[in-house]
């Protein structure tokens, strides 16, 4: 795997040890900063039993401008939540707890009906996100008129490799993958300034997928800060700055993506390890079990069941995320 | 291995090359497809108009009234059987009745409907003339029920949960339980008697010349009957805008235009609008049917000289020519409010358009 060069003080910093936790953490003053995020759902279930469904269970991170920040978790795990938390688009039975700040300041109410949009923006998954009876140029535009907005568009759809006649094409008439531009291109054409990116790249062939992480790489090379979440952790590691991984709802690790090497030997959490042994280019080792629901595990370490370093104290109480060796991790004996 | 899997990759790609310069040749194919279509739609109609013409005569051939009788009425007495015998020869009764369906036909494909027994005028005559009465009552009565339906389904969703869409829902409801001819009486003895707004029957004022009779007359002689005949179209239309609203609000790609800023009544306008007018249109559309049906109740209780009118009389005196002349006149009627519903979607729908070019 190429480490690029962007990368390399993040690895410096984390060599150097906690002390020069800044430079793991993101250097630029974070657009984003998410703690302790916790969602859950009320659930009817049969009769009048009512339920609650936690599918977050803590989560920590902060996204910095020019910086792009992968969040892998498996499918189903709760991404999009976490997407949708951000942009306040929740559905009406979910129920959060935890701050999110952008730029320093809460994101809620009244501040961010007037940031989205504008400087918030979101990457959806894919073409089903796109209004079936609207061109793709004009869903791309969004609400901004007039030719110098067509000019642009035209100047960022060919950026992104897309042909002039997509503008007038409509979502059923587009593949995945020029879906998936359209939607990263209205990213752009905003002039967002944190980009919430929800897997887009599943069902794409290898090439495309590339292409669609470059784009939004590029985004953050241009000054956004761009919060990936995916579940293809060898992907996010091509584009990522830095990873966190989600582990029954929690984030148990944030790590550079320098860090996922060789055996995983700076890894922090045993889970995380894990996750980088078992690709294919590591050793294939796959890891026995299944992850648990989050509320199986809400009062004891949610990996303490499948982790071959689990002691008592694990099973009896919830780790807390720590600094750990310019990173962070959910772990009472990180390696 | 690499270079294999890049010229995997490249195949593909040439492969979705082919495909998109199909879909772009796929133009010329438009001209193939509109005619295949309007074929199909034709032998469709001809099929149906002879089902129901050899249904309907059969039926009417099997009646209990003897056509005869309603048409002399209460001086029965004072006709003898041969008379009774000469008339019924003289409509051609004596003879069997799969020979008179076969005249019928005859004559229908020569343009002639025939002669109504009752009203003693060419069919074609009768229903062109009671149709222009009728157009206008089914057209005002098609219009208000479509856009106060529509208005009130699209406010019910926009209110969802909250107050004005519970009373919207109830008001359908209650309108939807309600039987049109009760609501009629109902109507006529409110406005009509009671207050004495609007006239209490015909289409004109009773003993005025035909040159006389303004517009504003009309449209009083109109009002009632309308707003009858509307309130049966009204909560379908209302109910079906509110849930497709609820559907498209729901979705993805409104979540979308939510990130974007876009909420309310804007993100209504480009999103919503569009996509729950088509279906609101063509069950508009599709509700021809009952548009006739109702209009035959609605014009009964208020003496509207109409169409529904001529249709209950044809069929209570046994004026089987005028029956058989408006019934394939209905048939038509709804089938082209059906083609129009599909048509409207194979027109403004992107998605139909593409696969009609395509077929």
């Amino acid at each position: 795997m190429a480490i690029g060069a962007k990368r390399v003080p993040a690895q410096e910093a984390s060599r150097r040890g906690a002390s020069s936790e800044e430079a793991a953490l993101g250097a630029a003053a974070p657009l984003l900063e998410i703690e302790g995020l916790r969602v859950s759902f009320l659930q009817y279930g049969r009769g009048l039993q009512r339920r609650t469904v936690q599918a977050l269970a803590g989560v920590d991170l902060s996204v910095g401008a020019g910086e792009l920040v992968a969040l892998v978790g498996s499918s189903g795990s709760g991404k999009s939540l976490l997407a949708h938390a951000v942009m306040g688009l929740l559905p009406d039975n979910a129920r959060s707890s935890g701050s999110i700040r952008y730029a320093g300041e809460p994101l809620d109410g009244e501040r961010l009906l007037r940031l989205r949009g504008k400087e918030l923006a979101l990457v959806p998954q894919g073409v089903t996100y796109l209004d079936p009876l609207l061109r793709a140029g004009e869903q791309a535009l969004g609400r901004q008129r007039g030719p110098q907005a067509r000019s642009r568009l035209r100047a960022v759809f060919s950026r992104f490799g897309l042909p002039e006649r997509a503008e007038r094409l409509y979502p059923h008439q587009l593949s995945g993958g020029m879906a998936r531009k359209v939607l990263v291109s209205a990213a752009a054409l905003g002039g967002a300034r944190l980009v919430v990116a929800d897997e887009p790249t599943p069902g794409m062939e290898a090439g495309k997928a590339a292409e669609a992480l470059q784009a939004l790489r590029e985004l953050a090379d241009g000054g956004c800060g761009v919060l990936l979440l995916t579940h293809d952790i060898e992907a996010a590691l091509r584009v990522a700055d830095r990873v966190a991984v989600l582990y029954a709802g929690e984030a148990v690790e944030l790590a550079a993506a320098s860090d996922f090497a060789g055996a995983g030997e700076r890894l922090r959490h045993p889970y995380t390890r894990a996750l980088w042994q078992a690709l294919p280019a590591n050793g294939f080792r796959p890891l026995p079990g299944v992850q648990p629901a989050p509320e199986e595990a809400a009062a004891s370490c949610a990996f303490a069941a499948r982790c071959g370093q689990a002691a008592p104290e694990c099973r009896a109480a919830k780790p807390a995320m720590r600094v750990w060796r310019g990173g962070q991790v959910r772990c009472f004996k990180p390696d | 291995m690499e270079k294999l899997s890049a010229d995997i990759q490249d195949g593909r790609r040439r492969g979705a090359g082919a495909e998109a310069a199909q879909s772009a040749s796929g133009g010329e194919g438009i001209k193939g497809g509109w005619g295949l279509y309007l074929l199909g739609k034709a032998l469709r109609l001809i099929l149906l108009l002879a089902a129901v013409s050899a249904v309907t005569f059969t039926l009417v051939s099997h009646s209990p009234v003897d056509p005869v009788r309603a048409y002399i009425g209460a001086d029965i007495l004072r006709v003898g059987p041969e008379q009774q015998a000469q008339i019924a020869a003289y409509w051609g009764l004596d003879e069997p009745p799969l020979e008179r369906f076969f005249r019928w036909v005859g004559a229908l494909l020569s343009g002639d409907l025939g002669t109504s027994m009752i009203y003693r005028e060419p069919v074609a005559d009768v229903i062109a003339e009671r149709f222009a009465s009728s157009a206008l009552l089914m057209a005002a009565a098609w219009l208000l029920s479509g856009a106060l339906g529509f208005s009130a389904g699209i406010a019910a969703a926009m209110a969802h949960g909250r107050w004005p869409d519970r009373l919207i829902r109830r008001c359908c409801y209650l309108l939807a339980s309600t039987p049109p001819f009760w609501l009629a009486l109902l109507l006529l003895t409110v406005f009509g008697v009671a207050l004495g707004w609007f006239p209490i029957g015909l289409a004109a004022p009773a003993g005025m010349a035909a040159e006389e009779v303004g517009w504003l007359d009309r449209l009083r002689h109109m009002a009632l009957p309308a707003l009858t005949l509307s309130v049966v179209g009204i909560a379908p239309v209302a109910l079906h805008t509110r849930q497709k609203l609820l559907e498209v609000l729901a979705s993805d790609h409104a979540l979308y235009a939510r990130s974007r800023g876009e909420r309310g009544w804007a993100l209504l306008r480009r999103h919503g609008l569009r996509a729950v007018a088509l279906p609101a249109l063509s069950l508009q559309l599709a509700g021809f049917s009952e548009l006739f049906g109702g209009a035959v109740l609605a014009e009964q209780v208020f003496s509207y000289p109409g169409l529904g009118q001529a249709t209950v009389q044809a069929g209570l005196r046994g004026d089987v020519p005028l029956l058989m002349g408006l019934v394939l006149g209905s048939a038509l009627f709804v089938f082209a409010g059906n083609l129009l519903a599909d048509l409207s979607y194979r027109l403004v729908d992107p998605r139909l358009r593409e696969r009609s070019r395509t077929s």
